[in-house]
């Protein structure tokens, strides 16, 4: 994988050698969540647009939407979280990643935060 | 953590999941002393206020009753000991100022006692960690000395659990808590709380009842005191006869021509859950209630909540339809409690 990026909305996204970017929850999103329960995606081929809902997760006690880091298309979804949504909590920056997307503008990916300041993002927040 | 009530609470501390498996397994810690604790001298006083035989209830025994307003709605649900000198009972955090103001302007003497701390302790393994108030059953109350500290211990809780709530004075609290937890108690926080007491079927005020809902609709008939509901009014004071007597002819109605909404349970399919403001329709079509509270039930695996819908709707077994981000959610009327009581009497 090649860098990874963060948004404010604690979503990662790395840009794989196919040129799709692979978005996920970040590690402290899924603590800050709790037990996930259930997890909805969003149908391959949907057009997002960056900070739209696309999306869900619930926890035992609230759901939260994600949003879309980027706008792009839809590629390919993340099943292996539906069926087993306890991922997320465990491998929330590896493989329990949500969604790829085919980004409209890869050039939009500087608009994002690399992990020094997303740690520094997090700081802001206690 | 999170505001609830205007106290910062703990939603949990290893997560929800284990801390609710905790209490349904072993022994849970909640520390509930946001919740309003007062006494009442006056028992004969109070019991004229509320719908429940509280002046039939005995020394050293505990029991669920309700504040009702005039209309017959639900002020607040709150929990009444007997404790010989004094009745004490326990408030709900977001409705203890009001309580206090309504039963003092009803001209009922009430010493608070906010200040005081109160720590549940639930689940089967609860009194093994508390050996000091083993001999109390079901909804017996008592003070009991632990670890040196004077407490007011009731064999009750809000999970469904066997256990107890133990109330001490707010500076012991911290070291009440700590003896409790060095005995094993796991620590939980308002997360699980709310999905036991969702499991247990145990309604939660501001949630499923309010000022608006009439006891009988949120199936609380068991607070209602045939006795008292055949007096026909729930104070003596004639200032405030006639208003309460309002509220016990609504209630009385109610009973007699069935509510036009009833609190159910709802099972769903799948593993989305259904919350709080969620419409509830006939498969197809037509609304006929709303979600009034839901959460993944971690001992079924699977979506529950409650909710109101039309009294011809809240047959077991019926098949609803629960509306999430447009969607609809297949769910059945399941009998309460989803995950049966485990009360020791």
């Amino acid at each position: 994988m090649s860098q990874i990026f963060y948004s404010k909305d604690h979503e990662w996204v790395a840009v794989g050698a196919d040129g799709l970017a692979t978005i996920g929850i970040t590690d402290h999103a899924q603590a800050a969540l709790g037990d996930i329960v259930f997890v909805e995606l969003p149908e391959p081929g949907r057009n997002v647009a960056k900070g739209e809902p696309c999306a869900v997760v619930e926890s035992v006690k609230a759901a939260s939407d994600v949003y879309a880091p980027l706008s792009g298309t839809v590629a390919e979804v993340n099943q292996a979280i539906v069926d087993e949504p306890a991922k997320v909590n465990a491998e929330a920056e590896a493989d329990g990643w949500f969604f790829k997307l085919r980004l409209e503008d890869p050039g939009s990916l500087t608009e994002l935060m690399d992990r020094a300041g997303y740690d520094e993002f997090l700081g802001t927040l206690a | 953590m999170v505001e609830f009530a205007g106290y910062d609470m703990p939603l949990q501390y290893q997560g929800i999941m284990a801390e609710h498996l905790a209490c349904r397994t072993g022994a849970a810690l909640f520390d509930v002393s946001h919740m309003g604790q007062a006494e009442i001298a006056e028992i004969e006083a109070f019991s004229r206020l509320v719908p429940g035989d509280i002046a039939g209830l005995k020394p050293g025994r505990q029991r669920y009753t309700l504040l009702l307003n005039e209309a017959g709605g639900v002020l607040d649900d709150l929990m009444v000991a007997n404790l010989g000198q004094h009745v004490q009972v326990v408030l709900n955090a977001s409705r203890k100022e009001a309580d206090v103001a309504h039963m003092r302007s009803h001209g009922v003497a009430v010493t608070t006692r906010f200040d005081r701390a109160l720590l549940a302790l639930q689940g089967p393994k609860a009194v093994e960690i508390l050996p000091e108030a083993a001999t109390l059953k079901f909804m017996d109350a008592a003070p009991v000395q632990i670890g040196g500290i004077d407490c007011i211990v009731t064999r009750s809780g809000y999970t469904g659990e066997d256990g107890f709530e133990i109330g001490c004075a707010g500076f012991d609290g911290e070291a009440l808590a700590e003896l409790l937890l060095a005995r094993g108690a796991t620590p939980a926080g308002l997360g699980a709380r709310d999905s036991l007491r969702l499991e247990a079927g145990l309604c939660l005020y501001g949630n499923d009842i309010d000022e608006t809902t009439n006891p009988v609709a949120a199936g609380l008939g068991f607070a209602l005191s045939k006795k008292r509901l055949a007096e026909g009014h729930f104070l003596g004071a004639a200032a405030v006869q006639k208003a309460l007597a309002e509220g016990a002819a609504a209630v009385q109605k109610a009973l007699a021509e069935g509510a036009a909404e009833n609190l159910v349970g709802i099972k769903l399919e799948g593993r989305a859950p259904a919350r709080a403001g969620a419409e509830i329709r006939l498969p197809g079509g037509e609304a006929v209630g709303r979600v009034t509270s839901g959460v993944f039930s971690p001992t079924l695996n699977a979506p529950i909540a409650l909710g109101y819908v039309r009294g011809d709707c809240a047959k077991p077994g019926t098949t609803l339809e629960l509306i999430v981000r447009d969607k609809p959610l297949s769910g059945q009327v399941t009998p309460l409690p989803f995950v049966p009581h485990n009360y020791v009497r």
